[in-house]
């Protein structure tokens, strides 16, 4: 099914290049028609479904590396080419030794993986695809092609539209060319571990801290807490450089993270679940200061606890980031349930005077999302006039924005 | 100008009747920022205190029509915060306080006026730093650098402003206090806060700043490599690049530059020297050494004549005096200069530079070269003589040159010194008019009235009674054969070229630097 969430698409267009995709929304917007946007479809389904969708405009038919500069690491792609075909193209295999460093899929599309705004574990260290995006082409909704940026790390010319389309979801326009920052694939990795068993809770945040806040430059700090109060915590810690040094570095985060009362040990490869979420029907982020992890968990806890839902949760939390999946099986009302009381005790372990995080459903079932929008986005009224101006019919993935239209 | 006058006694009741400026001496010590050659006196100053009084001031302003303009150290070399001759300039200079630093997050909250060189010194006893050092960061504000989205010497590896903040407080251009961001780094819906980091004060006005800190570095290494020529230097910084090593900084200086600054500051580097090389390595110990070593090879490899090696901090400050003081050492040996900002790929620095001497024996201008060579930023200082009839306006013919060699090659008109007024007439040479017109999406969404910072960034002709900002048609003007549009021509419609010899005034930032010397520190 070419389409989104059951709706049958009017039309569905394989578009090889970004005058054609312009030619389709021409088209479209003479015609009306809703548009949805899909690389190779895996993060299609996270979020609300479209509203409609008449046409969709399948972008795997760009796919060309267009060009790749090992010298300046930088490399200009269609938006159509995978992550996996990146790799092939400048991977450890290619003889460039060069990397995106994201953690996504090898079979997701670049322009997906943008719009999406996905990245893994290494966000800690590399950021987010906007992080890492350093030119643009976009087809507006009129069927304008626009670029923004180009081709060079270092650029302040013009407004940056990249960061703007980048976890758009495509209600902008489509994304059909990009420019990115590499970076060098490290010689050698480590991974070191610590467990927490479920009365030490304290000292897994603890260890949180300690392992972000050190001058041993982890690339990423994960954790992992399958779930309820009853069950141990395991943080991850990413080590990348040379083989000596990250030798030593493992052995000193090591110590850093059993300090706080962590079994410990080092690995050459990823821990199980490593930048893995165990199920994507119902994903709910929290984010938040790292200072405040502690009474995070401790409001994830009780939130399960009010309503007898059991969420798994993990990731990036030396980011500030984690996320609550709920068990597929879960009903819709336990999970609105959940939901409300999570926002709840978030706020109140979140200090105020400014923003500090909050909590933000990504994926559900639709009945679920509906009953859990958030109208208290920060800046939710100049995100809905951006809208307005680049879609002002609101034909593009209508119904996944989440301030409506 | 009228309508100013009547906002006067309504901007004292805000801001306090000693923070609004209306004598025409004091209101001429804003004319400028620190690109000296644009020059407006604006109709009023106020100094308002709290992000609170920001939203009264803009609020009043938007609902008078009258167009303002933000201002924080006044450092910027792209006239950014160039004042409007019948505007309001909103000076955040007593915003200055640092709200909040969170160690353990490694979080710092500040006001727009704080020094970015303050954010690290107060984060420096928790064991860390704000990462973006652009050169003038003794003086030059928070919020100037959201704004600009400025870099600095050691953004190849730390990345720029856009990826340091993690939320803004800002005032719409309607006098709407909002956030942007919820302060973590964390983006739900639209990156409105990407979007505005580097928008040149066109999008809102901010009042406060979320930053990300970093942990110190363990250990910090500076190399200082002296070459006969720049193409063997450039062949250095390819081959470190190439080899996987990611330095703190990579800077080159050619000739004529090392020898401004050395007459500038003595900071002794090899006599001689067609080029030098600062190669800064920073990391955990464990990494660090062996990079050094690899380095050391790669740059003797290239044909070095001379290296040595800074390790404490102050003979590291030595190294780096000179420079950063590069900029200003100029004026020792030319009676004026303009200092141009442009970016090509990494791969493009030898034939760009080699571009750059054709331009400057063609045109019997020099041209002192000193760039942040690891990431592509030219920063050439075409030198001239302004009393010599011609001399200025052939300086400014290599000056654009040298950005067409950049954008030849694939780069950019700026690097981290923006548009602002000075380079909004080069934008329709590397963007094309969907481009402009698309940005222009943005503007409208956040500022329909066109009254923030007008007349920036964008080449848009500002035709009487016109609202600048997105139009689906002609401007009816032109359609009724009133008007033309210079869309590719040379006219900003703004302020005014000084006359030749205010290029020889300093920039404030570098005046700093003059003073610390003569001092004797």
């Amino acid at each position: 099914m070419p389409g989104a969430d059951g709706l049958v698409p009017s039309f569905v267009a394989t578009p090889s290049s970004t005058a054609e995709v312009s030619a389709l929304l021409r088209e479209a917007a003479a015609a009306g028609l809703a548009v949805v946007p899909r690389g190779a479809g895996t993060g299609l389904a996270w979020g609300a479904p479209p509203s409609r969708c008449d046409l969709v405009v399948d972008l795997r038919s760009m796919d060309q590396v267009v060009e790749h500069e090992a010298g300046d690491l930088v490399a200009r792609v269609q938006a159509g080419a995978t992550i996996g075909q990146l790799a092939a193209a400048f991977g450890s295999g290619s003889g460039s030794g060069q990397q995106l460093a994201l953690d996504v899929p090898a079979e997701a599309t670049v322009g997906g993986v943008v719009a999406t705004g996905t990245a893994g574990p290494r966000r800690f260290r590399y950021g987010a695809p906007r992080d890492l995006l350093i030119g643009i082409t976009v087809v507006r909704a009129d069927g304008v092609v626009a670029q923004a940026g180009g081709k060079v790390v270092k650029n302040v010319a013009g407004y940056d539209l990249g960061k703007l389309f980048a976890g758009s979801q495509g209600t902008l326009g489509v994304i059909t060319e990009v420019a990115f920052r590499l970076h060098p694939l490290p010689a050698a990795v480590a991974w070191v571990t610590a467990e927490f068993g479920p009365a030490e809770r304290a000292g897994a945040v603890t260890a949180v801290a300690a392992a972000a806040g050190s001058p041993l430059v982890p690339s990423a700090v994960e954790l992992d807490w399958p779930g309820g109060s009853q069950r141990p915590l395991r943080i991850g810690v990413l080590l990348e450089g040379t083989g000596p040094g990250v030798a030593e570095r493992s052995r000193q985060m090591s110590e850093l993270l059993a300090a706080p009362g962590g079994i410990t040990s080092i690995a050459e490869t990823a821990p199980a679940r490593w930048g893995v979420l165990p199920s994507s029907v119902t994903v709910v982020r929290v984010s938040f200061w790292v200072s405040s992890l502690g009474p995070v968990l401790d409001a994830v806890a009780a939130a399960g606890a009010d309503t007898g839902v059991r969420p798994a949760v993990s990731g990036p939390a030396g980011a500030g980031a984690l996320y609550a999946c709920l068990d597929p099986g879960t009903a819709d009302e336990d999970a609105v349930r959940f939901m409300t009381a999570l926002r709840e005790r978030v706020a109140g372990a979140l200090e105020s005077g400014g923003p500090r995080g909050g909590v933000t459903v990504l994926t559900a079932p639709p009945a679920v999302l509906a009953a859990c929008r958030d109208g208290t986005v920060p800046g939710l009224a100049l995100m809905r006039a951006v809208k307005d101006q680049f879609d002002p019919d609101h034909r593009m993935f209508p119904g996944r924005f989440g301030g409506g239209g | 100008m009228a309508t100013i006058q009547a906002l006067v006694p309504r901007m004292r009741d805000i801001c306090g009747a000693g923070n609004v400026i209306i004598d025409p001496l004091e209101l001429r010590t804003y004319e400028c920022d620190g690109l000296t050659s644009h020059r407006c006196v604006p109709a009023l100053v106020v100094l308002p205190g709290s992000a609170a009084e920001v939203a009264e001031v803009v609020a009043l302003c938007a609902r008078a029509g009258v167009p303002f303009v933000a201002r924080g150290s006044g450092t910027g070399l792209s006239g950014g915060a160039l004042p409007h001759e019948s505007g309001v300039l909103i000076v955040m200079s007593r915003m200055r306080a640092i709200v909040e630093i969170d160690p353990v997050s490694r979080r710092a909250v500040v006001e727009p006026g704080v020094t970015n060189l303050a954010v690290s010194k107060a984060a420096a006893p928790f064991g860390l730093f704000y990462a973006p050092d652009p050169s003038s960061q003794v003086v030059c504000s928070v919020g100037g650098n959201v704004a600009e989205n400025s870099g600095g010497a050691h953004c190849l590896k730390n990345g720029f402003t856009v990826h340091h903040v993690t939320g803004l407080e800002i005032v719409t251009p309607s006098g709407e206090l909002t956030w942007l961001g919820d302060g973590t780094g964390v983006t739900t819906g639209y990156d409105l806060l990407g979007a505005f980091t580097g928008s040149e004060g066109t999008l809102g006005i901010v009042t406060k700043i979320v930053v990300k800190l970093m942990p110190v570095p363990e250990v910090v290494h500076l190399l200082l490599v002296a070459y006969s020529s720049t193409a063997e230097g450039g062949r250095a910084v390819s081959d470190i690049i190439a080899a996987g090593v990611l330095p703190a900084a990579i800077e080159m200086m050619d000739a004529l530059a090392i020898e401004a600054a050395e007459e500038a500051v003595h900071c002794n580097y090899p006599a001689g020297a067609g080029a030098v090389l600062l190669v800064e390595l920073d990391g955990p110990a464990a990494e660090v050494e062996a990079e050094l070593s690899t380095v050391r090879a790669l740059c003797e490899a290239a044909g070095a004549t001379e290296i040595q090696a800074a390790d404490d901090p102050a003979e590291r400050a030595g190294i780096w005096a000179g420079r950063k003081s590069a900029f200003a050492a100029v004026g020792r040996i030319s009676p004026a200069y303009i200092v141009q900002d442009g970016v090509v790929p990494r791969t493009s620095l030898g034939a760009v530079l080699a571009r750059i001497a054709e331009l400057s024996a063609e045109a019997g201008i020099r041209v002192a070269n000193v760039f942040h060579a690891g990431d592509g930023n030219l920063h050439p200082l075409v030198l001239y003589d302004d009393s010599v009839p011609g001399q200025a306006e052939a300086a400014e013919k290599v000056s654009g040159a040298i950005l067409d060699a950049c954008l030849e090659h694939g780069g950019s008109i700026t690097g981290e010194h923006g548009v602002g007024v000075d380079k909004s007439r080069y934008m329709p040479r590397m963007f094309g008019a969907d481009d402009l017109d698309t940005m222009q999406l943005v503007r409208c969404a956040f500022d329909p009235a066109g009254l923030c910072n007008p007349g920036k960034i964008f080449p848009t002709p500002r035709l009487c009674g016109e609202v600048p900002g997105h139009r689906r048609a002609p401007h009816p003007a032109v359609v009724a054969g009133q008007a033309e549009i210079f869309l590719h021509g040379y006219r900003t419609g703004l302020g005014s070229r000084g006359p030749p010899g205010a290029r020889r005034r300093l920039p404030v930032a570098h005046r700093w630097y003059c003073r610390r010397r003569g001092a004797g520190s």
